[in-house]
């Protein structure tokens, strides 16, 4: 079970904002799935190690050498706001409450 | 122009493979085939499009293997100056400056693109019903979704409006919308296929493959797809090289029936079962042996991806924040812009997965819930390892159900995610799977799933091609309802 307390304590982690009914929707939702995910803590796992990735690649390397990449100007076309050659943001002093 | 459907001379009804040979042996131009497709695209009415092409870019040489025929591609493919927008408002007029690996070495090969098409939000739903820019319609019934998170490419392919299409498979979004639909739709093998340039879900199940109308166009576009990238530190790439099928013959093939997946009690539909056993009996009858085998950790499955695959999307969407690219929302600072932004851009889908996985991974939950999953993604990966050592293939339906009506399961996301119930545990182990066409329950299209060890896509490819010669499907009988 979810309740509203941790709802709003992992929307802040994710950084988004729900409206009253969203975290009322959002509790119950997510208690009904963990619901179900839960059963995986019956099984006997003791000694399985992880899987983290199904494909045994470990360190893929290149020769590090220089190769074209995008222009700076064109890697910014896409940018809400940009400014001196760089993506433009909001001051973090302008929050309310900046955590 | 005649309006009513001509048969002889309607070269959208060409297989991609047949129109290949055509335009190679002179009877057919590239560029006629290339403006039909577009105007059939344009005037698409399931709203399978999100983006069609104006013009045929200019032609990659007639000597490319593919010939010039024209390839649909899901949303989530960057393209460069082309909207890419993987079915999300946060990515409102994003167009790419560059162009994700597999769709630039198929349009080398041949394969220009047509359009993009619609799809549940950045992959994560079975339905379609999850994009932003709205649901796609099933061609075999319009009240009915096309499955998803591929919507958009299986239904263009069923109508006819894309001679193929690409779509990408996370938990199943390639095989069951193509169940959905009456098409063929396979996931490979993980890492033969780049990932580079496919905004991401969970970035180690996702895997990009054809939707194609038939067994032989699948092997053909796959054959253009596989390769290994240095710009994906996960690829492999195939070992040799994906050849078209050709035998048709499945004698002395041992296909497995794990009971955790068809079972009675498991939840299959009883029409999609009758048609399921029913292809069982056509490939003893062929010459293969059908066995019952069992996958233990096959019903826990759906547990582990639902908190593997949301634990990678919530790390993976952090990239949206309105910084780099797609929608701002100001407000106040720097933390108030991000909030709004992802509040406002995402959709509901998407926020529940995003909440999912944040909470899985959070501190004090992450040994109960994402440390667990792994070891049991270890266990699915064991028990499949231990069934192909008796049997060639695990066959199963598909999907348990045929295609819903629309709006039937967006309240209740439970009795959505089991739509995945018989795709994801394929997906947890990585190996190749593919979903064919399996006659008709109730009027609408079923799903046969053969998955094999991985990089299994040849030996796959024949013993799929021999069932479908052999079951006899038209996957272009979508286009009567269309």
């Amino acid at each position: 079970m979810i309740d509203r307390e941790q709802v709003l304590h992992v929307a802040r982690l994710a950084r988004l904002e729900l409206t009253e009914d969203e975290v009322a929707r959002m509790s119950a939702e997510l208690s009904d799935v963990l619901g179900h995910i839960e059963k995986i803590g019956e099984l006997d796992l003791d000694g399985v190690p992880p899987t983290t990735h199904v494909v045994e690649v470990s360190n893929a390397l290149r020769p590090d050498e220089i190769e074209p990449s995008l222009p700076c100007e064109v890697a910014l076309a896409n940018a809400p706001a940009v400014a001196g050659g760089g993506f433009l943001v909001p001051s973090p002093q302008a929050d309310a409450d900046p955590s | 122009m005649t309006t009513s459907r001509d048969t002889s001379s309607d070269i959208t009804l060409l297989s991609a493979a047949a129109a290949v040979d055509a335009i190679e042996r002179g009877e057919l131009s590239a560029g006629e085939l290339f403006e039909a497709y577009r105007a059939a695209a344009a005037g698409d009415e399931l709203n399978a499009y999100l983006w069609v092409a104006d013009e045929a870019p200019a032609p990659a040489g007639q000597d490319a293997p593919l010939r010039g025929v024209p390839l649909a591609v899901k949303d989530l493919f960057c393209t460069e100056g082309v909207p890419s927008q993987a079915g999300s408002k946060i990515l409102e007029g994003y167009r790419p400056p560059y162009t994700a690996t597999v769709v630039a070495k198929l349009a080398a090969a041949g394969a220009p693109l047509l359009g993009k098409t619609n799809q549940d939000e950045f992959a994560m739903g079975s339905s379609n019903e999850n994009s932003a820019f709205g649901p796609v319609l099933n061609p075999w019934d319009r009240a009915r979704v096309p499955g998803g998170s591929s919507g958009g490419s299986a239904a263009a392919v069923a109508a006819g409006s894309a001679p193929w299409a690409l779509g990408t498979d996370t938990g199943g979004s390639i095989r069951q919308p193509a169940a959905l639909c009456g098409i063929v739709g396979l996931k490979p093998t993980y890492g033969t296929v780049s990932r580079y340039g496919m905004i991401a879900f969970a970035s180690s199940l996702d895997q990009a493959g054809p939707l194609t109308r038939d067994v032989t166009d699948a092997a053909l576009l796959l054959k253009q797809m596989v390769g290994h990238d240095n710009r994906d530190s996960t690829s492999i790439g195939f070992p040799g090289e994906i050849e078209l099928p050709r035998s048709g013959s499945l004698k002395g093939i041992r296909l497995g029936v794990p009971e955790e997946l068809s079972g009675a009690g498991v939840g299959i539909e009883g029409g999609v079962l009758d048609a399921f056993n029913a292809t069982l009996k056509l490939a003893e009858s062929l010459g293969a042996t059908v066995e019952t085998c069992h996958l233990p950790h096959a019903p826990h499955a759906l547990s582990a991806y639902y908190v593997l695959a949301p634990a990678e999307a919530s790390s993976n969407l952090a990239r949206y924040d309105g910084v780099r690219y797609g929608r701002r929302v100001e407000n106040g600072g720097l933390v108030g812009m991000y909030t709004k932004t992802r509040s406002e851009g995402f959709g509901r889908e998407v926020k529940r997965r995003i909440m999912l996985g944040t909470y899985s991974l959070s501190s004090g939950y992450y040994d109960a819930y994402y440390g667990r999953a792994q070891r049991v993604r270890t266990k699915i990966a064991d028990d499949f390892r231990t069934a192909f050592a008796e049997f060639d293939f695990v066959v199963t339906p598909t999907a348990p159900s045929v295609a819903f009506e629309l709006g039937a399961k967006t309240s209740d996301p439970m009795s959505m995610y089991v739509n995945d119930y018989c795709t994801v545990p394929m997906s947890l182990a990585g190996i190749p799977a593919i979903s064919i066409p399996n006659g008709l329950s109730d009027g609408l299209p079923t799903g046969f799933q053969l998955c094999g060890p991985a990089f299994s896509e040849n030996r796959m490819l024949e013993a799929a091609y021999a069932l479908e010669q052999a079951t006899g499907f038209e996957a272009t009988g979508a286009r009567i309802h269309a």
